[in-house]
């Protein structure tokens, strides 16, 4: 079996008397781009806020890279190469598309009071290094016309791209994607996934939530299926539409549909 | 016309020294969001460790340092970074509505244990005994006073310069990132909390420093000068600015205090005998419904915050007017 990144343990989170994530126990495969799917209240968004510690569990274990991270606060974990994208854009609105990305990278000199001050110098290179890798990332997901655009007023799928583009300053080994492709038109999709597919040849592992089971099936293997926050199927794209209880459960409406 | 250009002094002395907590403020609301609903507090504080650091020994209440006048200045200054070190700690789970309702407890509990506990700063008395700084060398007159405005007026201008720099380095960044949406920037490494108490610290270090040199100009410091409509009128002169844009602070502390000299002035000489005990209510009315106003005509304030202020892409399209 390929090597783990991301693995979870016995995972269980409560909201009152509701199970959201019950006895989660999943391997994600160092370089795979993982399907997460599951309908509506299956626990996928409050699986996705235990893994990136937006969320903290009540039960079970998060182990990245074979490191125990259960309960460490987001930022940490950006830190230690995890990073997620939102199911609603977030993006800093009143700031221009380039200072968004270029906000990104986890201790800058120049980010304390003093550093603007008495360390001028290394702080001056370390934003013209910033800055030209940010520029880069920014033409690598297309965005970089928009540099000095208000991030507010870009597009919806810009915005998932502009997300993408603020976590890979942090050059995560893992990426967790919140419904990507929702609400995107085509030809952005088209370019999200061209992306994703490009990082992940080099290297980058995903973790992808996504209603559009066109996009699971052509470009997530394996696939994980949540229902009422249980693991119900984990297999390939193919044995997934083979299966009666996620035909059942889930695919069979969208099929229909 | 000495009278007047003195008036000006007088005038324009006061209005720096606000400009000055109205850029500390700026630091706090319009770059990072944080609603400081206490803001007297901190210039308060800064007010009264001056006074009571600088100041000769007087009976009844706590001072008589007589520390050098810029060490006194500077204890101004760490008094009020303390108080909000310690105001932060405790309030740094609030958010928006909730932090201005509990700093703004933290300022009137500032004023009754000010006026309450007379061993500590004089009680309803205030901070007295406190000598100006080369005031025998230059005496009191008009020389003084100008003299007093050039080194408010310094400053204020190195505060600014200051905030600038600030503003457009990666911490200011971090600041609007904060501003802008928390939990999008912890998932970005960034750590919330240590970010927003070190805003708040700063700029109650800047308030406690306007404080500093508040209580120096009038050489006294009394519960009266910290009551709650101080904080409204720092507000209102951040909002009419621009919160944002530092700027528009400075202006906007100029222009209040303009129209609240005058409003004064024109009620005093022109209301009836009959109301002239109620001018000061009035000129309350006018600056909560200027407050009222902008926040529904034009809420980003006369000069609007810049939108990039690190730095430039390479291909600016168009001229930014957001």
């Amino acid at each position: 079996m390929a090597e783990v990144i991301l693995s979870t343990k016995g995972l269980s989170r409560s909201f009152g008397y509701l199970k959201a994530v019950d006895d989660v126990t999943l391997n994600i495969r160092q370089g795979s781009i993982t399907g997460l799917i599951g309908p509506n209240g299956a626990g996928k968004s409050t699986l996705f806020n235990l893994l990136t510690g937006a969320l903290k569990p009540d039960t079970g274990t998060v182990h990245l890279n074979g490191r125990d991270i259960t309960g460490l606060a987001p930022d940490r974990l950006f830190a230690s190469g995890l990073g997620r994208t939102f199911q609603i854009p977030r993006p800093f609105a009143r700031m221009s598309v380039l200072e968004n990305v270029m906000l990104a990278p986890t201790g800058q000199v120049g980010e304390t009071v003093a550093g603007p001050f008495f360390f001028r110098n290394r702080m001056r290179a370390e934003e013209k290094r910033i800055r030209d890798k940010a520029l880069g990332v920014l033409d690598f997901v297309t965005l970089g016309a928009l540099a000095d655009h208000p991030a507010g007023q870009i597009s919806g799928g810009q915005m998932k791209l502009l997300e993408l583009a603020r976590v890979l300053m942090g050059d995560p080994s893992l990426i967790l994607l919140d419904e990507p492709a929702a609400g995107v038109n085509p030809v952005l999709t088209e370019t999200l996934i061209g992306k994703i597919e490009e990082l992940n040849r080099q290297g980058t592992t995903f973790v992808i939530i996504e209603h559009d089971m066109d996009f699971v099936m052509r470009h997530c293997d394996p696939v994980i299926a949540l229902a009422e926050g249980r693991v119900v199927f984990e297999g390939t794209s193919d044995e997934a539409l083979k299966n009666p209880v996620l035909l059942d459960a889930y695919l069979g409406a969208t099929a229909d549909a | 016309m000495i009278g007047v250009i003195s008036y000006l002094v007088f005038f324009a002395t006061t209005a720096s020294i606000l400009a000055i907590a109205v850029l500390g403020l700026n630091l706090q609301w319009g770059n990072t969001g944080l609603f400081n609903g206490g803001v007297v507090a901190f210039f308060g504080a800064g007010a009264y460790a001056t006074l009571i650091l600088g100041g000769t020994p007087q009976a009844g209440h706590l001072g008589g340092f007589e520390l050098f006048y810029p060490l006194a200045l500077l204890g101004g200054m760490a008094a009020a970074g303390l108080l909000a070190w310690i105001v932060g700690l405790l309030t740094l789970r609030l958010r928006h509505d909730y932090l201005a309702i509990a700093t703004f407890g933290v300022a009137v509990a500032f004023e009754n244990l000010m006026r309450n506990a007379e061993w500590l700063a004089g009680g309803a008395k205030g901070v007295r005994g406190f000598e100006r700084p080369l005031r025998e060398a230059l005496g009191d007159g008009f020389l003084y006073n100008l003299l007093f405005f050039a080194v408010v007026l310094v400053i204020l201008i190195a505060t600014y310069l200051f905030l600038e720099r600030l503003v457009a380095s990666p911490f200011g960044r971090l600041l609007r990132a904060i501003r802008e949406d928390e939990e999008a920037a912890q998932s970005l490494g960034k750590n919330p909390t240590k970010i927003r108490l070190t805003a708040f610290v700063t700029g109650s270090v800047i308030l406690g420093l306007a404080g500093g040199l508040y209580g120096t100009f009038y050489a006294f410091v009394s519960p009266q000068d910290v009551l709650p409509t101080l904080t409204f009128q720092i507000w209102a002169m951040l909002i009419v600015g621009g919160a944002g844009n530092n700027r528009g602070a400075i202006f906007g502390a100029f222009l209040i205090w303009g129209a609240w000299t005058a409003s004064g002035w024109a009620l005093s000489r022109f209301a009836p005998v009959e109301a002239q005990l109620y001018t000061g209510s009035v000129q309350f009315i006018l600056i909560g419904s200027v407050i009222v106003g902008m926040l529904m005509w034009r809420p980003q304030g006369l000069l609007p915050e810049k939108l990039v202020v690190s730095q430039r892409g390479k291909t600016p399209l168009v001229k930014q007017g957001v």
